[in-house]
C-alpha cells in the first residue's frame, strides 16, 4: 500500500467514524422525539413535554456537531478520492445529490423552528416540526445507505465506453435489494443508541436523586424502546443483512466468521483469535454447525471459506475485520439482555429502586456507539479491496496528483480538531445535564425563564 | 440539457452566496458594530435560526455538482485540495461559534467564540473570492483532467498559478467587502438605536469599499482572462446583466445611505446575484479554464453525467427545488422582523 492511499484511507475511515458518532443519537432521539412529542399533544402529558423540551437540546447539540463533522465527508470524495468520484460520480452524484436537496433542507428548516419558535408556535407546530424533524433525518440516512448499498453491491449501472458509469435506472438504484436489510438494521441500531443514551441519563438523574419525576419519563420511553430495537438489532435485521453476505459477498462472510477452510457443517466462533500464519483460528470457542444452520437454514451445507477465493481478492486486514465483526455482534447480544432485563424489573415495578440495574443502564451507554462502529468497519473492512464491489479497487479511486504528504498533514489536522471537539462535545453535554430539564413543564412561560430560553438559543 | 445543469448549479451556488453571505457580512462587521453584550446577542440572534439553512445552499449546491459534473467535482476539489480543507475548517469553526456561544456564560468563552465567527467569517469570505478568481483565471488542468496547485507561488496569475496571486487576492478583498456591506444591510433591517447607527454607518463604508474594489475588479478580469469578454461580445444581450449588476451596487450605496433597509438588502442580494450570473454567463461553457491549452478546458458538455442522468435528475429536482423553496420560505417568515431580546 502507498503511503498516500493509506492516509486517504486512514483520513476517511477517521473522519467517517467521528462523523457518525452524532447522527446515530440524532436519528435514534428524531424518533423518539417524535413520540415523546406525540404523548404531550394526545395524552396532554406534561412530563413529555417537559421531556422532549429538553432533549431536543441534547439533539440539537449533536446535530451541530453531526453537521459540522459531515460536510467535510462530501468535501472528501473530490479532495482524495477524486478517480472515485469521476468513475462512479455517474451513480452516486444521483443519491448525494438527492439527500442534499430533499432531507437537508428539511432538517436544517425545521429544527430552527423547533429551538428559536418554543415561545411563537403552538405545541401542534412543534409536533410538525418535530415529524419533519425525523423524516429529515431518516431519510437523509436512507440516501447515504443508498450510496452505500451501492458500493457494496452496484446494480442499476452501465460502463460507458471510457469506462465510468453511469446509473441507467433511477428506481433500481433506490431500491436495491442490498439497501433493505442494510437500512433497517442502520435505523434500528440509531434506535437502540438513542434509548440506551435516553435511559443512562434517566438512571444517572435517579441515582444522583435529582429531577427524578423527569428521570422515569426517560427510563420507561429508553427501556421500551430500548428492548424493541435491540431484538430487531438481532432478528430479523442482523440476520438478513449477514445473509446477504454470505451470498453476494461471500469472502467477506468468510473473512470476518474466520472461516479459511471451506467446511460442510461449518462451525460459528464465538471467541477465538485468528492466525494468519497457520491459518486457523487459535483458542476458539466454537458452536458446532452452527454457520452453516444460520446462513442455509441446514446443519451440514456448505460454507465456501478464504481457500475458495484469491488471496488477492480477500479483505485486506483480516485480524481487525475478524474482531470489529465479533465486537458487534457480541456487543448485541449483550445489549439485548440489558434491555431485556430492565424491561422485565419495569414491568415488575421494581426497576426504580434496584440501583445495581440502574447503574449498569448508566455505564453501557457507550457500548452502543462502540458496536455500531464496529459493525460499520466490518461492513467496510470487509468491502475492501474494493472501494464499488468487484467493480474498482480502492487503490485506484484515490486523486492522483494529491502527494502522501498533504494527505498526512490533513489527517493530522483533522484528528487534532476533532480531539478539540470531542473535548467540546462532552463539555457541553456534561453542562447540558447539570443544567438539567425544568422541573415544571409551565415554568418557562414566567418572565425570567422566557428571557433565558430567547437568550440561551441564540445558537 | 448539459446547459439546464450549468445553469441550475451556478443558480444554488449564487443563491448560497447571497443568503449565507448575509450572515457571513454580519460577522465581518460584528467585531466593529458590537459595544456590549446585549448588542452581540441581537447581532447572533438575526442569524441563529437561518445561518445553517443558508449554508445548506452551498451543500446542496456541492452535492448538485457532483451530481451534474463529476469530472469537475474530482478535478476541482483534489486540484484546490488544502484551500478546500482550510475552507473545511473554518466552517467547523464558524458553525461552532454560532452553535456554542450562548451555552456558557462566561467573558473568556463568549469573547474567544467572537472571534472565532468573526475570524472564520472573514476568512471565508476571502477564500470564497478567491475561489471564484480561480475560476475565471483558470487552473494549469493536465491530459487526465486534473491538476495541482500550491497555495501560492509568485503572486501572478501566469500559466502556473498559485491559489493565491494579485488577481485572486484582490478578488477575495472584493468579495469580503461586498458580504460586508450585505450583512450590513441585514443586520440594519434586524436592529434599532444605537446598534442600528453603528451598523448603518459600517455598512456605508463597507459600501464604499466594495464599490471601489468591485471597480478594480472589473478592469482587472479582462486582463487576466481575455476570453470572457470574448463571450459577452457574441451575446451583446448578456452585458445586460453587469449592466444590472452595477445599477444595483448604485442602488444600495444610495438606499443605504436614505436608510430604507429593506431596499437596500434586496438591492445588493441583486447585486451579487448579477455579479455571479454574469461571470457564469461569461465562463460559460466551461466550468474550469485550463491556464495551458484551452483545449484541456472542463466544460459543460465534455464533464457533464449522461443524459439519463441529467434528465432523471432534473425531474425529482423540480419537485424538490419547490419543497426546499417552500421550507426555506417557512424558515425566514418565521423569524421576519426586528430582533427583541426579552431582557429589561
Amino acid at each position: 500500500m502507498t503511503s498516500a492511499l493509506l492516509y486517504d484511507r486512514l483520513q476517511f475511515a477517521f473522519t467517517a467514524t467521528f462523523h457518525y458518532l452524532f447522527p446515530q443519537l440524532t436519528m435514534g432521539l428524531a424518533l423518539l422525539l417524535l413520540y415523546l412529542r406525540s404523548r404531550a399533544l394526545a395524552a396532554g402529558d406534561e412530563a413529555a413535554h417537559e421531556a422532549a423540551r429538553f432533549w431536543t437540546k441534547i439533539f440539537a447539540l449533536s446535530f451541530a456537531f453531526g453537521v459540522v463533522t459531515g460536510i467535510p465527508l462530501e468535501f472528501q470524495f473530490g479532495t482524495n478520492w477524486a478517480k472515485f468520484s469521476d468513475f462512479a460520480g455517474g451513480v452516486i452524484g444521483q443519491t448525494l445529490a438527492m439527500e442534499g436537496t430533499f432531507a437537508f433542507f428539511m432538517e436544517s428548516s425545521f429544527l430552527g423552528m423547533l429551538l428559536f419558535g418554543d415561545q411563537r408556535f403552538s405545541r401542534k407546530i412543534q409536533w410538525f416540526a418535530s415529524l419533519m424533524l425525523f423524516l429529515g433525518s431518516w431519510l437523509s440516512g436512507f440516501f447515504i445507505l443508498a450510496t452505500n448499498a451501492w458500493m457494496q453491491h452496484p446494480v442499476a449501472y452501465r460502463v460507458s465506453p471510457d469506462g465510468r458509469l453511469f446509473v441507467d435506472s433511477l428506481w433500481a438504484l433506490l431500491t436495491n435489494p442490498w439497501l433493505f436489510w442494510q437500512y433497517a438494521h442502520n435505523m434500528t441500531a440509531a434506535v437502540v443508541t438513542g434509548s440506551f443514551v435516553m435511559a443512562a441519563l434517566g438512571s444517572f438523574y435517579l441515582l444522583s436523586g435529582r429531577h427524578t419525576a423527569q428521570a422515569k419519563t426517560y427510563l420507561r420511553t429508553g427501556i421500551v424502546a430500548g428492548a424493541l430495537s435491540t431484538a430487531l438489532m438481532i432478528f430479523p435485521t442482523g440476520h438478513g443483512n449477514a445473509r446477504q453476505v454470505f451470498e453476494h459477498q461471500p469472502v467477506k462472510g468468510a473473512a470476518f466468521e474466520g472461516l479459511f477452510k471451506t467446511e460442510h457443517g461449518a462451525g460459528l466462533y464465538l471467541v477465538g483469535q485468528p492466525n494468519l500464519e497457520t491459518m486457523t483460528v487459535d483458542n476458539p470457542i466454537e458452536i458446532p454447525r452452527a454457520l452453516s444452520f444460520l446462513v442455509y437454514d441446514e446443519l451440514y451445507a456448505q460454507v465456501k471459506g478464504l481457500d475458495a477465493f484469491p488471496p488477492e481478492d480477500w479483505p485486506d486486514n483480516l485480524p481487525l475485520l475478524y474482531y470489529s465483526y465479533h465486537v458487534m455482534a457480541g456487543l448485541g447480544t449483550i445489549l439485548s439482555a440489558v434491555m431485556g432485563l430492565a424491561l422485565l424489573w419495569l414491568w415488575r415495578g421494581r426497576l426504580f429502586t434496584t440501583q445495581w440495574l440502574l447503574w449498569l443502564l448508566m455505564l453501557s451507554a457507550p457500548f452502543p456507539y462502540i458496536a455500531t462502529t464496529a459493525g460499520w468497519m466490518t461492513a467496510e473492512l470487509g468491502r475492501q479491496p474494493w472501494l464499488v464491489y468487484g467493480l474498482l479497487r480502492t487503490s485506484e479511486g484515490t486523486s492522483p496528483l494529491v502527494h502522501s504528504g498533504n494527505a498526512l498533514f490533513t489527517l493530522l489536522g483533522f484528528l487534532g480538531l476533532y480531539l478539540f471537539l470531542g473535548i467540546l462535545f462532552l463539555f457541553m453535554i456534561a453542562e447540558t445535564i447539570r443544567h438539567g430539564p425544568e422541573e415544571n413543564g409551565h415554568q418557562h412561560d414566567a418572565e425570567p425563564a422566557r428571557e433565558q430560553a430567547w437568550a440561551g438559543r441564540n445558537a | 440539457m448539459e446547459t439546464i445543469w450549468y445553469a441550475i448549479v451556478t443558480l444554488m451556488l449564487a443563491i448560497f452566496v447571497a443568503l449565507d453571505g448575509f450572515d457571513f457580512g454580519v460577522g465581518i462587521v460584528y467585531p466593529f458594530v458590537t459595544r456590549s453584550e446585549t448588542d452581540r446577542r441581537m447581532a447572533l440572534m438575526s442569524i441563529g435560526p437561518v445561518w445553517n439553512g443558508n449554508e445548506v445552499w452551498l451543500i446542496a449546491g456541492g452535492g448538485l455538482l457532483f451530481f451534474a459534473f463529476p469530472k469537475v467535482y474530482a478535478a476541482g476539489f483534489s486540484g484546490f485540495y488544502l484551500a478546500l480543507i482550510l475552507v473545511l475548517w473554518l466552517l467547523i469553526f464558524r458553525g461552532l461559534a454560532l452553535e456554542l456561544r450562548s451555552h456558557l456564560d462566561h467573558p473568556i468563552w463568549t469573547r474567544w467564540w467572537d472571534g472565532a465567527f468573526s475570524g472564520a467569517s472573514f476568512l471565508l469570505a476571502v477564500v470564497f473570492g478567491a475561489a471564484l478568481g480561480n475560476l475565471i483565471r483558470g487552473v494549469p488542468l493536465n491530459h487526465d483532467g486534473y491538476f495541482f496547485v500550491a497555495l501560492w507561488t509568485d503572486f501572478q496569475p501566469g500559466p502556473e498559478p498559485g491559489i493565491l496571486d494579485w488577481f485572486t487576492v484582490l478578488m477575495g478583498l472584493t468579495s469580503a467587502s461586498i458580504l460586508a456591506l450585505h450583512g450590513a444591510n441585514y443586520l440594519a433591517m434586524k436592529t434599532e438605536g444605537d446598534l442600528y447607527r453603528r451598523v448603518d454607518l459600517a455598512g456605508r463604508f463597507a459600501g464604499w469599499s466594495a464599490a471601489g474594489l468591485t471597480i478594480l475588479a472589473l478592469l482587472a478580469v479582462p486582463v487576466v482572462q481575455p476570453s470572457l469578454r470574448l463571450n459577452f461580445a457574441g451575446h451583446p444581450l448578456e452585458y445586460l446583466l453587469p449592466l444590472t449588476g452595477s445599477l444595483m451596487l448604485g442602488a444600495t450605496l444610495y438606499f443605504r445611505s436614505r436608510q430604507r433597509d429593506m431596499a437596500a438588502f434586496l438591492a445588493s442580494s441583486l447585486f451579487i446575484l448579477t455579479m455571479l450570473a454574469s461571470v457564469a454567463c461569461g465562463m460559460y461553457p466551461h466550468l474550469l479554464m485550463s491556464s495551458t491549452n484551452p483545449a484541456l478546458s472542463l466544460t459543460a458538455f465534455n464533464a457533464a453525467t449522461d443524459s439519463y442522468g441529467l434528465a432523471a435528475g432534473l425531474a425529482w429536482f423540480v419537485v424538490g427545488f419547490f419543497l426546499l423553496l417552500a421550507y426555506q420560505i417557512c424558515a425566514h417568515r418565521a423569524f421576519r422582523g426586528k430582533v427583541r431580546l426579552d431582557a429589561n
